[in-house]
């Protein structure tokens, strides 16, 4: 039975004030702006959108000042204000092969068409605070730039350079272009989830969960070892096609994180032996996150390849029942809110154990005479 | 600037977007894009210096709403939902009777009005063109300069080669 529990409103007013007054801080120290947050703290911007599962910058950047820099509450708050909105459309699949890449890098082979473009990246940083950051410096002087632009045609690792020799399977399409894709904001989840659903699921899933299962998958809890073919980041124009208008359109660009992992053969009596892959495709700048997502997506692919579950991120049950960190926090941090009358009944229920145990107990030892003082629990 | 695939193409492999046939299409297809991409400052101060004697109304006030983006499981397969994004629609009616859309990336409600306004003068009678083809030529040129900043962090990795390896 549930009961509600009344009362306490004045001290949940004067709690959220209190809340308010640490949020804002020393009131001698300037307020930041969201806008500073948008463009200084891009990356938990991404990580906000990513995850809150709603591309939005400004939304993004109002929440992680609202949510104290909290990302997860951060998160849960956009999650809460895109039910608000209606869905115009679905967008044409986007077209990561035409990407306006700021960076695309390849592990697997040194020298690439297009070649390997660092971008703006804390790979090769030597991991030293900057105190001049603190010592509000100079503004950094620009960025140099080269001679010509980047090769406009860029092409893809996995498909273009491996696939030409067969030698990476391709992938999958199904036949009819038009069939349904899951959507797990709006139907609940059922297993065995197709790969659109899993996909989806990593895509905003959380950043910590799904890096510690691609971990896990390279530290032997499933055989799948990868290489990083390719990353890339970007942006990608987004297309819809509205129905007043009976045509594609494009609606602005988005900045998108995309990793293709390279990884262990499969092969059979009647097939030659290929290179497998994982997939990963995240909103904004993060690679981290884009790369473990390919290890989970390709360790989830477990069945479909024939191989033995060995580990968690194989079981996509597990992994898609727990990546969600909004519904994680929501069923982890509700057990703090009152259980005053669940508890009542437990706390009921031991004594009363407590006493059949010592009533019997008095018993025994009663008819026993004084022999027994000790019984086990 | 893509047009539609074939209805149940096997897939447009994410690549070689088709041209549109029509040419009206296509080059309404490219305004569109440049005015979602330019900021309603841009365009509210173009409006009331070259078009502020237009009447028109609106069709569809400005509706701020979402668009599911999809990709391509490996960028070229299985189609899935990635997450939403903001976008905000309008659609408005010049005095002639010529309508006008806007669908724009993000939340402001002015930027698609002007949007929309802007599609129905080009519409018309391409009133607009010439600010259309300076903000394509900006957004060109930014791009471009993006580009070449981007290109200055292109490195050639070398690998050594070990004695025992010859």
């Amino acid at each position: 039975m549930y009961v509600a529990v009344k009362g306490g409103e004045r001290a949940i007013n004067n709690a959220h004030k209190l809340l308010a007054e640490e949020r804002r801080g020393d009131t001698d120290i300037a307020e930041i702006e969201t806008d500073q947050i948008e463009q200084q703290l891009s990356l938990s911007v991404t990580r906000v959108m990513a995850e809150g599962s709603l591309y939005d910058r400004d939304l993004a950047a109002l929440a992680i000042k609202q949510a104290r820099g909290d990302l997860i509450e951060a998160i849960f708050l956009m999650r809460a204000y895109r039910t608000t909105l209606p869905r115009f459309a679905f967008s044409k699949p986007i077209k990561t092969a035409e990407m306006d890449v700021s960076r695309r890098i390849s592990a697997t082979f040194k020298d690439l068409p297009g070649g390997q473009i660092l971008g703006p990246t804390f790979d090769y940083t030597h991991r030293l605070l900057d105190f001049t950051l603190m010592a509000n410096g100079e503004a950094p002087t620009e960025a140099p730039s080269g001679e010509n632009p980047i090769d406009e045609n860029m092409p893809r690792v996995l498909d273009d350079i491996l696939n030409y020799e067969g030698l990476i399977q391709d992938e999958p399409v199904p036949v009819d272009e038009n069939a349904p894709v899951a959507d797990l904001t709006r139907e609940p989840v059922k297993f065995p989830a197709g790969r659109d659903l899993r996909l989806q699921n990593l895509s905003r899933g959380d950043e910590g969960f799904v890096l510690a299962l691609g971990y896990s998958t390279q530290r032997g809890y499933a055989n799948s070892h990868a290489f990083v073919g390719e990353i890339r980041y970007g942006t990608v124009s987004v297309e819809i096609e509205p129905e007043e208008l009976g045509f594609a359109i494009d609606i602005g660009d988005i900045e998108l994180t995309e990793c293709e992992t390279v990884n262990k053969f499969k092969g059979s009596k009647t097939k030659l032996p290929q290179f497998t892959r994982g997939y990963g495709l995240v909103f904004g700048q993060n690679e981290r996150k884009a790369i473990s997502m390919a290890l989970v997506d390709r360790a989830m692919r477990a069945n479909e390849m024939g191989e033995q579950i060995m580990g968690p991120a194989q079981d996509s049950e597990f992994v898609m029942e727990h990546s969600d960190n909004v519904q994680s926090t929501g069923f982890v941090e509700h057990i703090k809110l009152p259980h005053y009358v669940d508890f009542q009944g437990e706390l009921e229920l031991v004594r009363r154990m407590r006493a059949e145990v010592e009533e019997r107990l008095a018993k025994a030892e009663a008819e026993n005479g004084a022999s027994q003082p000790e019984a086990a629990e | 600037m893509t047009a539609h695939p074939a209805p149940n193409a096997r897939t447009d492999q994410n690549r070689n977007a088709d041209t549109p046939s029509d040419p009206h299409i296509a080059a309404r297809q490219k305004w569109m894009s440049v005015l979602a991409r330019t900021s309603r400052a841009r365009l509210e101060t173009e409006w009331s210096e070259n078009h502020s004697s237009e009447s028109w109304t609106h069709l569809r006030e400005p509706q701020i709403g979402m668009v599911m983006v999809r990709g391509r499981a490996g960028g070229a397969g299985q189609r899935f939902n990635l997450g939403e994004m903001t976008v905000t629609r309008c659609a408005v009616t010049l005095s002639d009777g010529t309508v006008g859309h806007s669908y724009v990336k993000g939340r402001d409600r002015i930027q698609a009005q002007y949007a929309a306004l802007f599609d129905a003068v080009m519409l018309r009678d391409g009133s607009a063109g010439d600010f259309i083809d300076t903000l394509a030529a900006e957004q060109a040129a930014a791009k471009r300069d993006h580009a070449r900043k981007v290109a200055a962090t292109k490195v050639d990795f070398f690998t050594l080669v070990r004695g025992e390896d010859e």
